[in-house]
């Protein structure tokens, strides 16, 4: 009986074992310790084009996380992306008159959101949006622009 | 001529009704698993010889391939400069494919091969039969069991061994080679996403544990009885069950990963 008795501990701690390495995975490894998903506010801002941009990019204001784009979506009328994102509660005291860039981390990193606040006394509140946008550099764009400017030259 | 399309026909007929066999005992198995957990000290003991003894092989091998990665990945990274990154190499290699695989692997050659031996030998020794004559259902006793303890085993295993190969790619990266500590953690964090790669990783390894104890207790129930065909029935355990768990490994990446 002893001897069943010190089985069911070990299989206990075993299932517990487990159980703890799936959370260690869960919060330590994935995402999901980094993501706040308390409480967030929500801004659209309408871009001409997202390069790379993804759902769960990077929005930063001078290089800081302050949240996530939750949503991209389509505009059918006006030809332009229309880009949600979820910005932390913490963070409420951006002027209405912020601008949206999309940049790229490194020369072939990943591409995010970065805002640079205005100087309105006006906030930025939920629901509200981003006129002030700046689309992202394609780099196939920046070559063609580059080669026809110089062959532009050459042929003056 | 006709000899040799005999045989390939013989050869058929025997696959599909091995085939049919299995499908039939995983029913009953399936069926049997209300009686087992009506009786839970059963369902103990097959989880202490089927997940507790193997916890330490699993989490030494862990440690290892952990190491190795963290070891490997950095004399690549280091050429250009990305050595920071080494976090999330590790980590999506382990959360993603060698967790489940190297697992499940592991597990048929040291839980599978003894299952199927145990239960080969009570065919041989007309201990089934016994319990048959006794009214004792042997599927409901013997099989059902062991096949829970499968299932339940081989995630907790893999999650074990995923969460310890991290681990031991953090201690060669940044304890020996001086990659920064933050930087592993949080390139991780970043790339790592909680659904795409660690929940992907934790149905993987059920399926092997569906598949691996299916083919280790059908293995057993269906030797022949002699001590020839219980070594048969061993090697089989392992052969098929590494040859399941490869090809499911790429569906199931396919699946899960591929973009269609």
């Amino acid at each position: 009986m002893k001897q069943n008795k010190t089985t069911e501990l070990l299989v206990g701690i075993f299932i517990v074992a487990g159980l703890a390495a799936m959370f260690v995975l869960a919060m330590q490894v994935s995402n999901l310790g980094s993501l706040n998903q308390g409480d967030s506010y929500r801004v659209t801002a309408r871009f001409e084009n997202i390069g790379g941009l993804k759902v769960r990019s990077a929005v930063t204001v001078s290089g800081v996380r302050v949240g996530r784009v939750s949503a991209i979506n389509f505009d059918n009328k006006r030809f332009e992306a229309v880009v949600s994102m979820s910005i932390d509660r913490k963070y409420d005291q951006f002027p209405e008159d912020t601008a949206a860039s999309i940049f790229t981390a490194g020369l072939l990193g990943e591409q995010y959101i970065s805002l640079e606040p205005g100087g309105a006394d006006e906030l930025l509140a939920d629901g509200s949006e981003i006129d002030l946008t700046q689309s992202a550099l394609v780099l196939e764009k920046l070559i063609s622009k580059f080669l026809f400017s110089q062959t532009s030259d050459s042929g003056r | 001529m006709l000899d040799w399309i005999r045989k390939l026909g013989r050869g058929g007929l025997r696959l599909f009704g091995k085939l049919g066999r299995g499908g039939l005992f995983l029913m009953a198995t399936l069926g049997g698993i209300p009686a087992v957990l009506r009786r839970p000290g059963l369902l103990v003991a097959q989880l202490w010889s089927v997940g507790v003894l193997s916890l330490a092989l699993i989490t030494l091998s862990g440690l290892f391939v952990g190491m190795v990665l963290g070891l490997q990945g950095y004399n690549t990274l280091v050429d250009f400069g990305a050595e920071e990154s080494l976090g999330v190499a590790v980590a999506l290699a382990v959360v993603r494919e060698l967790g489940p695989v190297v697992t499940a692997l592991l597990f048929a050659g040291r839980a599978g091969s003894a299952m199927t031996a145990e239960i080969g030998l009570m065919k041989a020794t007309e201990q089934l039969s016994g319990m048959e004559m006794m009214a004792v259902n042997p599927i409901h006793r013997v099989i059902a069991p062991r096949y829970l303890a499968g299932i339940l085993s081989m995630p907790l295993l893999a999650a074990i061994f995923s969460a310890v190969a991290v681990y031991g790619g953090f201690f060669v990266g940044v304890g020996l080679l001086g990659v920064d500590d933050g930087a592993y953690w949080s390139q991780m964090q970043a790339k790592v996403d909680l659904y795409e790669d660690v929940w992907n990783g934790v149905i993987k390894s059920l399926v092997f544990g569906l598949v691996v104890t299916w083919i280790a207790v059908f293995e057993g129930y269906d030797t022949v009885p002699t001590s020839e065909g219980v070594a048969g029935a061993t090697t089989r355990t392992v052969v098929h069950s590494a040859f399941a768990i490869l090809t499911l490994d790429f569906v199931l990446t396919a699946m899960m990963f591929g973009d269609y």
